[in-house]
């Protein structure tokens, strides 16, 4: 599935360091629908949307919406099955 | 900000000094928060155009017309102001010489910025890894960073192809029409030879790049992409 409005779960990555206090776009993911494995920066992103929505490559089912809120950054999961970090060490992530 | 710097005539490179900057790596971005003299906010990615220096990087900011950030951080931001930012981001669009190649970049108008940063990393660490960049825009003046990439292509192991598709200068003798799935299969990689592959650019561009590479035998798990949107974000 793919369409000119998304771009790329990267873009979301400094939502994810709020939500997640850590550098998330290449953590796994998989998709409870279709089981679709991939890098949460690999993910269809949605931006223009009121909040971020974050989509699978496989299926295109709803896995993520990041809504930024004036008391922090609120993630909704979706059909996510798991997350899980990238292996070897983390990249340089916002403080 | 500590300096800019005009690359094109709608793009500019803010080189900024950052207190308490972690470092970072070729390929993250940071975003950039504006807010208004009212409490408005507006917030946009740009990806980070120079390798890890200290508390030094560098963005390269396209002026987007209607755009509510691009074209204060083109226009208006003087050295010396101020800017808040947040980042590093990204762990997944990234490089560095540790990973190796061959590198295979493909990028469209300003999308040349993180693939920039990769490019003078590998020129930095002295690394002699096989390295091809294919290169979209417009015009041969609206080429960004155009000089530093001849100069970098004329240094051996980086091959840098040009493709103009709106005008080309006399005598042009390189690509003049978008990319697409025979120049990709003139250019690039082999699979054989197990390339890692950074698309990056306006939405379509990576659509039709990276569904050209799969189609050329490349491993989708090898082919990383960054899309800026349609018409090159919202600016």
């Amino acid at each position: 599935m793919s369409d000119d409005a998304h771009v790329d779960g990267n873009a979301v990555g400094g939502m994810m360091i709020e939500a997640f206090g850590a550098e998330m776009t290449a953590a796994r993911s998989c998709c409870a629908e279709c089981g679709t494995v991939a890098a949460l920066g690999a993910l269809l992103a949605y931006t223009r949307a009121p909040g971020d929505v974050l989509r699978c490559t496989g299926c295109g089912v709803v896995m993520l919406v990041a809504v930024a809120r004036p008391e922090g950054v609120r993630l909704s999961l979706g059909a996510v099955r798991w997350i899980e970090p990238p292996a070897g060490p983390p990249a340089p992530a916002a403080p | 900000m500590a300096a800019a710097v005009d690359e094109t005539p709608g793009v500019r490179s803010l080189v900024l000094d950052c207190p308490g900057w972690p470092g970072h790596l070729p390929g993250q971005h940071v975003d950039v928060r504006l807010t208004a003299e009212d409490g408005y906010q507006a917030q946009r990615s740009y990806s980070i155009a120079t390798p890890a220096d200290g508390t030094r990087l560098t963005l390269t900011i396209e002026r987007i017309a209607d755009g509510e950030v691009s074209p204060y951080l083109a226009d208006e931001l003087r050295p010396g102001d101020g800017l808040e930012l947040r980042g590093p981001i990204g762990g997944w669009f990234v490089w560095e010489p540790a990973l190796g190649g061959p590198l295979q970049l493909v990028g469209g108008g300003s999308g040349v910025v993180p693939l920039m940063a990769m490019l003078r990393a590998r020129a930095a660490a002295g690394a002699d890894i096989p390295a091809r960049l294919l290169l979209s825009a417009r015009s041969w003046d609206e080429v960004i960073y155009r000089d530093e990439l001849e100069r970098l292509g004329a240094g051996g192991g980086l091959e840098v192809r040009f493709a103009l598709t709106r005008a080309q200068p006399p005598g042009w003798t390189g690509y003049a029409r978008r990319i697409d799935h025979d120049m990709l299969g003139e250019v690039a990689w082999s699979p054989e030879e197990m390339p890692r592959s950074f698309v990056c650019g306006p939405t379509g561009l990576v659509e039709a790049a990276t569904r050209a590479l799969v189609e050329l035998g490349h491993d989708p798990a090898t082919v990383k992409a960054e899309r800026f949107g349609p018409t090159g974000g919202p600016g």
